[in-house]
């Protein structure tokens, strides 16, 4: 249908959601439905000298107290799996209940199934667990270093793996030979995912049916697999996943852990429906967290104020057990990212991902990309002072071309194509750039709450991809997409896709695909996602992958819809099928107007199957696997703009300006959408998160009363613009928007700060104390 | 999320309430939940009972005469918030009410368990100690009256006896001349109180005839800046005799910390909101 | 121990018994399958389960369901009109894609609402005053204060 594409219509999801009408997991019941609460270690460490149960399973309303001892006279799997393997790296087990070690507070060591939650939680707090305390690490680079509680007998020095890439020596003699170095030590802070329904999961089973589980999934297919593969070992064509509507992701709903598993084990065991839900702080003990990186990082820039080098030493924090993806995120998707925007031309990285007695740390909105961005927008505007040139000047300076795409970085990735200046121009004519410069100036002359700018040129690499390739660097999953697309023999169609939707709007972009490709309404499509018994294998929805990889699949198979249609209809037109074109709802023979046969007749032909081409099987349907030719590239630049008050530090960001370029958008308003999501997630990374351990491993904020969200009275209405530069190599020109703002809005408000204060660097989150402390060492010095 | 187990008894009046609470020693009072119920919920408090006294209508309300505000105990802070007896009496508390939680709090959270549960973080402890209002606590042996600057004992601790009930909180109705300010530094998680300055400034002839200055947030109890007050009081209430006032007077011992600010930070704040608050207080006695 | 209770809710009278601790939006999700109204998190500060008790905006985590005996509660299912329309908000909240994964979105309506009712001429910072106790980690607040403002302005 003309104009589909690229047209902001509204999300047919929104009925049911706004009228309370949508199902989340937690909204779902079952005949004869039972409850599970988990019992977690208080300890950040502790060996497990025995288990009561007595107490609790003579609790009222109890069904059932599991603990490790089931799981192996069960002999099920019992363990979760992590989903990317290095070379050399130490992947100790991960049992879903503890038996003899609990490793991080939250670690799961029973589970009491009760007849309601109420009466679960009572009886949870009957299990009696004998500890034993141990020393606990806690620190991502501390936890390497001598002396350190070793977490796992296989990892000695707690150090999962090391990894590094790029070229070390042409690194180091483009540092000998720089006009000016500069050198930081950040933190990327950890941060909790934030979901705002908690992971949550409604297992039922019996013999004939198998398991099946409603589940807060991102990805249901990747959940099955694990399931059958580590955890459960049921057939995986007997495990039935499905993720109803999903409150956020964000990451943390990817990641298989072992709470599913137990609940699944529960439903198994008493023969009944149980339900999980996890409270808030559960959630913030054992959701995967992410970032956590203590990283020292190196810029070398020459006379002219060009980058020569830059190198980066990381330790990452894995937490007590390697998650899903966990290994791919500090390396694949960090190191592979220090080019930045920037015609770099030595890069070295080295990565030491590092065992913490903490919640595991995975992907998280970014995942990767935000860390490796925060490093390069860091050195660039300190680059930029030791140059003498205006942070916006030396990014310029420093851009890649944009007559030098396909662009080879030092750091393996391949930028298919990329206009970098545009979006800074963009970005800084609608924040005022010179207009803002001036008034700082004034401001610092005339006193008052000082005023700074900050910029983030931001590159991000989304749909990881191709399979062979991330297969190569480790990955145990290919990373295509699938789509089933149906045409019914009225004309209208259904969709089945593999990415499933958690907010993104799939139900309604998929289908502008669908009606732009056949000339059909909007209305004539419906989407089906989230359920392994409907869908074809899929890969889910992370990673900003479901537009150019999820999407791409989809106008494969229409592509080959259109092609078996095409043929049906040259030959109800008595012509060559290469005479034959569809535009507008029909199917015409070139050059000889008024012969042509509507989509309508010639679909309802797929399925009569009257008249077809001799040999043609009817119906008409098809199921595509895609697999990109490379990641896609989408970038831009952001502006932040904050007021510091001098005498407090407390930081009020007054502007944000966001110019980002994801190539070809489907819907403009859910585009924009993300990006505002985006870029409150990192700003809220940069000023107030801040998910800590203390020594003794205990996070200090586990709830909401510590731990700070953005909040709506803390933000600005955001200033957004784009430019477009499609994608080169998939076929809807896209190139992904879900993390965009994630991960250029970190660096953008430091870097703001920063300006403002006149220092060089402030560890995340700028909580008010530290801002103030700067500023009072700046003075003492 | 799941509270635990206790019984539950509804008094409708405040002879009832008190009692249930004789009759329930391990009782403990609800009246808009605010306090108690997130207590309840994370099962650090575990009540074997409860003695609702939400409908108790003798709480209610706000009344002023003879010089003083009188605000029953079930008065939210919504209610707070709008009401003109005390913008025009005291209007400090109820700047300081809208400060308090989200409107949803607001709209449920009441003075009485405010005050009672004696939050150090809270809103409104400093603003009573600041004014000199008056706690109007009632039990079996009837009816007394304490001071708010002695009421606050402790974190968490009050000066309230086991089996009483707060039924009011009387405020003197502020003299002419008199400005009054709330600012408050909000715990960027919690929206609790990182440091909240409430600060009361009257002004006769162009001189500071008395000032007062209490802090929430920054110590265990309300903070209550007395030497500071004094100070002021005689001089012009400048800008300057402020922060001289300020710089040279306020002095506080045992400051909190946590994540978000140190100990340290928090008396900074005091100093500097402090200072802040009481300009803003002598610009609006003078308005 | 259980106490009777009588309760009105959108409308509708309902006559239960419940635990003394019931929290009235479990009372709401389980035993009157009212699921529209959400649990975000433990500690009164989400805002998800917002719903209206005798016209005020309460958090319904934070009031047991005994506190409700004989109170009128609206939540989010009875809110659209009986014909099935949407109310303003809910409308706006579509047009302009005030919400993604749609899980904060009831509570958002229901704490939203009464601001634009007492002051449909409300500016953008006391908009995000009025939803300081409501998290969303989807949408930036940005489109939800455009759908706020445009349901206090009637919908244009």
């Amino acid at each position: 249908m003309a104009g589909v594409m690229g047209s902001s219509i509204r999300r047919r999801e929104d009925p049911a959601l706004v009228t309370g009408r949508g199902k989340y997991t937690d909204d779902l019941t079952a005949p004869g439905l039972t409850h599970a609460a988990i019992v977690r270690s208080p300890h950040a460490h502790a060996r497990v000298r025995g288990i009561d149960t007595a107490a609790a399973a003579a609790a009222p309303g109890v069904v059932a107290v599991l603990t490790a001892a089931d799981v192996a006279e069960m002999g099920i799997g019992g363990v979760v799996p992590v989903g990317w393997l290095l070379p050399g790296m130490k992947t100790p087990a991960h049992p879903i209940l503890a038996s003899e070690t609990v490793r991080y507070v939250g670690d799961a060591v029973a589970v009491v199934v009760a007849e309601s939650r109420y009466q679960a939680q009572d009886a949870a707090e009957l299990v009696a667990v004998d500890y034993e305390p141990l020393p606990a690490s806690t620190d991502a680079a501390g936890t390497a270093a001598d002396g350190a509680p070793q977490i796992h007998s296989e990892a000695p020095g707690n150090v999962a793996f090391e990894w590094q890439l790029g070229d070390a020596e042409k690194t180091e003699a483009a540092f000998a030979a720089a006009a000016h170095t500069v050198e930081l030590e950040l933190r990327n802070n950890r941060m909790l995912p934030f979901a705002v329904e908690p992971r949550a999961c409604l297992a039922e089973y019996d013999a004939r049916q198998g398991l099946t589980l409603h589940m807060t999934s991102q990805n249901p297919h990747l959940h099955r697999l694990l399931m059958t593969l580590a955890s459960l070992n049921l057939p995986e064509h007997k495990i039935r996943v499905v993720a109803p509507e999903v409150g956020g992701g964000f990451g943390s709903k990817i990641h298989h852990y072992p709470d599913e598993a137990i609940t699944a084990l529960c439903a198994m065991k008493v023969g009944r429906p149980v339900k999980w839900t996890s409270t808030r702080t559960e959630a913030s003990l054992t959701d995967a967290h992410g970032r956590d990186h203590v990283t020292v990082a190196e810029l070398a820039v020459d006379g002219d104020g060009r980058v020569t080098g830059l190198r980066a030493r990381t330790h990452a924090a894995m937490g007590a057990y390697l998650s899903t993806f966990a290994p791919a995120v500090p390396t694949y998707l960090h190191g592979t990212l220090l080019s930045g925007q920037y015609d770099i031309p030595a890069i070295w990285v080295g990565v030491v991902g590092t065992f913490t007695n903490t919640a595991p740390v995975d992907a998280v909105r970014g995942a990767g990309r935000p860390e490796a961005t925060f490093v390069v927008e860091r050195l660039m505007d300190l680059g930029a002072a030791a140059a003498g040139l205006d942070p916006a000047e030396f990014r310029r300076r420093n851009f890649v071309p944009a007559d030098a795409f396909p662009y080879q970085t030092q750091v393996a990735l391949a930028y298919d194509s990329g206009n970098y200046e545009p979006a800074l121009d963009k970005a800084l004519e609608k924040a005022g750039y010179q207009e803002l410069r001036a008034e700082q100036a004034r401001r610092r002359a005339e006193g008052g709450k000082l005023l700074g700018i900050g910029l983030s040129s931001y590159i991000e690499a989304c749909g990881i991809a191709p399979s062979a390739v991330v297969g190569s660097l480790g990955a145990q999953a290919g990373l295509w997409e699938s789509a089933t697309v149906r045409v019914h023999p009225t004309g209208t169609a259904t969709v089945y896709t593999g990415s499933s939707a958690h907010g993104q709007g799939h139900e309604t972009t998929f289908a502008q695909i669908v009606a732009d490709r056949l000339g059909c309404d909007v209305e004539a499509v419906d989407v089906v996602h989230g359920d392994t018994r409907e869908v074809p294998f899929g890969m889910g929805t992370y990673g900003s992958r479901s537009a150019a990889v999820g999407g791409s699949a989809i106008v494969k198979s229409l592509e080959k819809i259109l092609a078996k249609a095409t043929q049906i209809a040259a030959h109800l037109l008595e012509a060559s099928a290469d005479d034959v074109e569809f535009a507008d709802g029909e199917f015409r023979v070139r050059g000889t107007p008024g012969r042509s046969e509507p989509w309508g007749s010639v679909v309802l032909q797929a399925y009569l199957a009257h008249n077809l081409p001799e040999g043609m099987e009817p119906g008409l349907e098809a199921t595509s696997f895609y697999d990109p030719a490379n990641f896609t590239y989408p970038f831009g630049t952001h502006v932040a703009v904050v007021e510091v008050d001098p005498e407090t530090g407390e930081v009020e960001l007054t502007r944000y300006v966001a110019v980002d370029d994801c190539g070809n958008q489907i819907n403009p308003m859910i585009v924009e959408g993300q990006v505002h999501g985006g870029i409150a997630y990192g700003v809220g990374q940069a000023l107030w998160e801040d998910a800590t351990y203390d020594a003794s491993g205990q996070l200090v904020a586990a709830t909401l009363m510590d731990y700070a969200l953005p909040r709506a009275h803390k933000l600005p209405s955001f200033e957004l613009d784009h430019t477009v530069t499609p994608c080169p190599h998939n076929p809807l020109g896209v190139k992904g928007i879900g993390e965009a703002g994630t991960i250029a809005a970190p660096p953008a408000v430091v870097n703001a700060v920063c300006d403002a204060v006149g220092v060089r660097h402030i560890d995340m989150p700028l909580t008010p104390e530290r801002v103030w402390r700067a500023m009072r060492s700046k003075e003492g010095s | 999320m799941f509270p635990a187990s206790c019984d539950y008894h509804r008094a409708a009046s405040v002879d009832e309430a008190i009692r249930l609470l004789g009759e329930h020693p391990e009782a403990k009072l609800l009246a808009g939940g605010h306090s108690l119920i997130p207590m309840m919920k994370l099962r650090l408090a575990q009540p074997a009972a409860l003695v609702d006294i939400g409908r108790v209508s003798e709480l209610k309300g706000i009344t002023a005469g003879d010089g003083k505000v009188r605000i029953g105990a079930l008065t939210t802070h919504a209610e707070l918030a709008s009401s003109d007896v005390l913008c025009k009496h005291c209007p400090i508390v109820g700047e300081a009410a809208a400060r308090i939680g989200d409107p949803q709090v607001r709209n449920k959270g009441t003075i009485g368990g405010n005050i009672a549960h004696a939050d150090p973080a809270s809103d409104l402890p400093a603003v009573l100690v600041a004014v000199g209002a008056t706690i109007h606590l009632k039990g079996g042996g009837g009816e007394r009256q304490v001071a708010a600057r002695q009421f606050f004992t402790g974190l968490l601790t009050t000066a309230m006896a086991a089996g009483e009930l707060l039924v009011a909180v009387e405020l003197p109705a502020l003299p002419a001349g008199t400005g009054t300010a709330y600012l408050k530094v909000e715990h960027p998680a919690s929206g609790y109180a990182v440091c909240g300055s409430a600060a009361v400034v009257t002004m006769n002839g162009g001189k500071v005839a008395s000032a007062s200055l209490a802090f929430n947030g920054v110590t265990e109890t309300p903070h209550l800046a007395s030497a500071v007050g004094e100070a002021l009081a005689g001089g012009d209430g400048s800008d300057d005799a402020i922060a001289k006032a300020v710089g040279e007077q306020l002095s506080i011992a045992e400051p909190m910390g946590d994540l978000h600010a140190s100990g340290e930070y928090r008396v900074h704040l005091a100093a500097t909101y402090g200072r802040r608050a009481l300009c803003l207080a002598r610009d609006r006695a003078q308005l | 121990m259980k106490e009777a209770i009588s309760v009105e809710v959108n409308g509708r009278r309902y006559e239960r018994e419940v635990e003394p601790r019931t929290l009235l939006v479990h009372f709401l999700r389980e035993q009157l399958g009212l699921t529209g109204t959400n649990v975000g998190c433990e500690t009164s500060l989400c805002g998800a389960c917002t719903v209206w008790m005798d016209g005020l905006a309460v958090k319904a985590c934070t009031q047991l369901a005994v506190q409700a005996d004989g109170a009128s509660i609206t939540t989010i299912e009875g809110l659209a009109g009986e014909d099935g329309s949407l109310h303003p908000l809910q409308q706006a909240f579509w047009d302009e894609h005030g919400l993604q994964c749609g899980y904060c979105t009831p509570g958002m309506v229901m704490a939203a609402a009464p601001l634009i009712e007492a002051k449909p001429d409300a500016s953008e910072a006391e908009i995000r005053q009025a939803l300081k106790g409501n998290l969303c980690r989807c949408t930036g607040y940005h489109n939800i204060v455009r759908a706020v403002k445009r349901a206090a302005a009637g919908g244009s």
